[in-house]
């Protein structure tokens, strides 16, 4: 008996692994569960400085430095991005709260398209630079848009998010890291 | 009418190329040094694929900035570990053995193991089964008997 009843207990094992794996792939992307995301080696280190214009008045530089002694967050963004029209009415509502500075990056756009989308649906952020080349961003590791990096009171990066800012992972991740950032 | 777009149809794959992405290479030995150690480098964006194929958006940065890089003089080894440094070690093809990957490289070995020593087990215990049947004295008597008859069965097809 224990002939039959040992490889289909294996195989149920797998293919309950199997179907957790691919069931219901939205959500589980939504939880940060992509499987291709990668762990960023970037996170617990110095966020790494650039000196990049304003997309509203390019004859001002914004350096990371600037922020040094508050806790903010960094999201990269595009016009020609899909997701980021997701997550832009999650960053609307935060900056309602306006519990820490929101630094927009305006990645690998032409400064007119990104101008236009923020006059059409609304400007969520504290400033926004932009990135025209990538290359800056380049350094943090950027590959795909949106992507988000909570950066704490000493300019060291805490958090990396690769994906759309949604309610649930910002209120199970983001804000209670934010909290206890803060109150350090 | 028809034929003719059909035709035209038929050049179709003709255009379907698909070779090295092509970028401004405007010093071939440099480029060729670039391909080499971007062959080693993941796209992130479209998984098992080379940096060195890929087309993506991504990866054409990536080959711009390794360009870059050796036209500023430094080592494939210092590439490498600047793309680490951003992306992971996931970039690698070909990770290195250390406290985090271990896992990765001996899970084969221990698979091995594991398996092996389950053969020998299931082996083993055969072995036992079978060194069991022994025959006892009146099994011997009966055997012989059926093999006399069978014998002499045998001796009477071929006699008929």
């Amino acid at each position: 008996m224990m002939r039959f009843i040992l490889p289909f207990l294996l195989f149920a094992i797998l293919a309950g692994f199997l179907f957790k794996g691919l069931s219901n792939v939205n959500n589980n992307l939504e939880q940060g569960k992509d499987p291709r995301e990668i762990a960023s080696p970037l996170v617990d280190k110095a966020a790494p400085d650039f000196s990049l214009p304003l997309l509203h008045t390019p004859d001002k530089k914004f350096a990371p430095g600037e922020l040094k002694g508050q806790v903010w967050l960094l999201n990269v963004w595009a016009s020609w991005c899909g997701a980021c029209k997701d997550e832009h009415p999650v960053l609307m509502e935060l900056s309602k709260q306006n519990l820490l500075p929101i630094v927009g990056v305006d990645y690998k756009d032409k400064r007119e398209d990104g101008e236009a989308v923020l006059s059409k649906v609304g400007d969520p952020y504290t400033l926004v630079i932009a990135d025209a080349d990538g290359k800056a961003f380049f350094n943090y590791g950027v590959y795909g848009v949106p992507e988000s990096y909570l950066i704490d009171k000493q300019g060291i990066i805490r958090y990396k998010l690769t994906g759309a800012i949604n309610a649930q992972n910002w209120s199970e991740k983001l804000l209670p890291l934010i909290k206890e950032l803060q109150a350090k | 009418m028809r034929y003719f777009y059909i035709l035209l149809m038929c050049l179709l794959p003709a255009f379907a190329h698909a070779g090295q992405a092509k970028d401004i290479a405007d010093d071939p030995v440099l480029e060729a040094r670039m391909i080499k150690l971007a062959e080693k480098v993941r796209c992130l964006v479209c998984q098992s694929e080379p940096v060195s194929t890929s087309h993506s958006d991504w990866s054409n940065d990536v080959r711009a900035i390794m360009r870059d890089k050796m036209k500023a003089g430094a080592t494939d080894q210092e590439i490498m570990d600047m793309l680490v440094e951003r992306f992971g070690k996931s970039v690698l093809f070909d990770p290195p053995v250390d406290k985090e990957t271990m896992p990765l490289w001996a899970a084969p070995f221990a698979l091995l193991l594991i398996g092996g020593a389950l053969l020998v087990y299931q082996l083993r215990k055969r072995r036992g089964l079978v060194a069991e049947a022994e025959l006892s004295a009146q099994d011997a008597a009966r055997a012989a008997l059926l093999l006399d008859e069978s014998a002499s069965n045998q001796e009477k097809d071929t006699n008929a």
